[in-house]
């Protein structure tokens, strides 16, 4: 008879407990946390019957859904051209936001903002345009410089501003401070430094927030006409309200279409380029 | 503090200094660093400064052209009061110190021969100075000179960072000459490198100390190359020079004690 295999010996501590307790502290922010998820939903969520009644409206014979179909081009040829609008808006918006956010980037620098007061003040309003949406930066525009594109244009370049200022200084901050201090060194000026050092090693980051961007002002600026602020959304907003959901999927497709071409198109330059 | 530089005694040499040093005194947080430094470098000589990891090389290069500020003591350098001057006097001084870092500090991306035209902003600003497809021709034409020098006009066009280490700091020295400098700081400029690399290189500086005239004050790390390469010793230690001599009249023995890691000497 074998002798049995020796079983192993116990462990010499007991296993911690699953779960780490927790203090008071944690548990009021945990109590805090669940109120505010479920007053929020409690107070603006749809209901699942509003839903379900929705839903089956949606799907009727007479409903929006039914009457997407079959999508109506008959006025392909103006809405093409809106089209393309909604694109020179989107290119301009972009191009005026990506060469303004390039000196508000660099005054929000750590490094090379001439001054702590001017690097505050450069993040603040950094942040401004960045935290308010751009369909709000377009009512405003058209207030300012009245309906059409142009408002739209104006929205897009300052949204943009916000958005690629944000990630060209945080490009500008992580790069090797080594050969800015080597120029430095030398007794270049600032800009002959920024130009210099700081650009090249950020090239690749730049391009990438720059193409991001500008997929960005391509999907906003299709949304920018519904506030009357040129684009195609103006047709868009006109078919829905005249109830013509045919020419408004017609249109939604070709809006489509074009975001994929941006984003297709953008992400081959980013592969060829970085 | 404020004694006039022409009083400064040198300490091994009677050559007229190019560098003084009085009193150079520099904490950080409580912590001395530098308690007090005196000395002199000759003109047209090359100088090792030597001492134990932390003893305050870099920061003691680093005061002499203010890139860390002093708390006290008096700088001369190429015939002006490094101390007393305003930021912009500062910046047309720093061009004519050449210094060469531990690290290249080469801007990568861009070509060997735009990060050489970078050396031209010592004494020129805008456009022409920022990248070589901008620059005018005679920048140009200094700017391959310069790699010529360093044996890389076949690699002007090439990207610094596909360079090897050797390549960089060559491209680096390449970039000093285009400052066409009076001194050259060179900070370990060995340091990163396989030992013959490093050995071309300490040779490519002491050149230019023995055929143009610059003077040169670098840290060692290494005790045969501080041999090789120098033509006077500085040993920092404690925050104060504790030896000054001739290479010449230097013992490895009585150098070993400021070379605190055995791979270097």
């Amino acid at each position: 008879m074998t002798a049995l295999p020796a079983l192993p010996a116990p462990p010499r501590f007991g296993a911690p407990p699953r779960f780490r307790a927790m203090g008071m502290v944690n548990y009021v922010v945990l109590l805090l946390t669940l109120g505010l998820i479920v007053s929020s939903l409690a107070a603006t969520a749809p209901t699942l019957e509003k839903l379900s009644r929705g839903i089956a409206r949606l799907f009727a014979p007479s409903g929006m859904l039914m009457q997407m179909f079959p999508p109506d081009f008959t006025r392909i040829e103006p809405i093409g051209w809106k089209l393309l609008e909604t694109l020179q808006m989107a290119v301009a918006g972009c191009f005026l936001g990506l060469i303004l956010a390039v000196p508000f980037a660099i005054l929000a620098t750590d490094r090379l903002s001439p001054h702590p007061v001017v690097r505050q003040v450069a993040r603040a309003v950094i942040a401004l345009f960045r935290t308010v949406p751009d369909l709000v930066w377009a009512i405003i525009f058209i207030i300012i410089v009245g309906l059409g594109s142009p408002a739209g244009v104006m929205a897009i370049m300052v949204d943009k501003i916000g958005f690629a200022g944000r990630f060209f200084a945080e490009a500008m901050e992580e790069t090797d401070p080594g050969p800015q201090d080597a120029l430095r060194a030398i007794g270049a000026s600032r800009l002959g430094m920024i130009v210099s050092a700081v650009f090249p090693a950020c090239l690749p980051s730049f391009t990438a927030t720059s193409l991001f961007a500008l997929e960005k002002s391509v999907r906003g600026s299709a949304a920018l006409g519904l506030v009357g602020a040129g684009g195609i959304g103006v047709d868009l907003k006109v078919a829905f309200d005249l109830f013509n959901y045919d020419e408004a999927f017609a249109i939604i497709l070709m809006m489509l279409v074009l975001v994929l071409a941006v984003e297709q198109g953008s992400g081959w330059i980013r592969r060829k380029l970085i | 503090m404020n004694r006039p530089l022409s009083n400064v005694t040198t300490g091994a040499t009677s050559v007229a200094p190019v560098l003084a040093v009085t009193g150079l005194e520099k904490s950080f947080e409580d912590r001395a660093i530098l308690r007090g430094l005196d000395f002199t470098i000759s003109a047209r000589q090359s100088t090792a400064l030597i001492g134990a990891n932390g003893s305050g090389k870099s920061t003691l290069l680093k005061c002499l052209v203010r890139l860390v500020e002093p708390d006290a003591g008096r700088i001369g350098m190429l015939g002006q009061d490094v101390t007393t001057l305003s930021p912009r006097d500062l910046r047309r001084f720093r061009a004519k110190v050449g210094i060469v870092w531990q690290r290249h500090n080469l801007v990568p991306r861009i070509s060997a021969l735009s990060n050489v035209v970078h050396g031209v902003q010592a004494r020129m600003s805008g456009l022409g100075s920022w990248f070589q497809a901008l620059a005018p021709a005679a920048v140009r034409d200094e700017a391959m000179g310069c790699l010529d020098r360093v044996g890389l006009a076949d690699r002007a066009m090439t990207r610094v960072d596909s360079l090897s280490g050797g390549q960089q700091q060559r491209v680096a020295i390449a970039r000093m000459l285009m400052q066409r400098p009076a001194f050259i700081l060179a900070d370990e400029p060995d340091a990163s490198l396989d030992p013959q690399t490093g050995e071309e290189v300490m040779a490519l500086l002491l050149g230019l100390v023995r055929q143009d005239g610059l003077s040169l004050l670098m840290i060692s790390h290494r005790l045969e190359h501080t041999l090789r390469f120098s033509d006077r010793i500085l040993g920092l230690s404690q925050g104060r020079i504790t030896l000054d001599l001739p290479t010449a009249q230097a013992n490895a023995t009585d150098l070993r004690r400021f070379f605190d890691h055995p791979e270097a000497v």
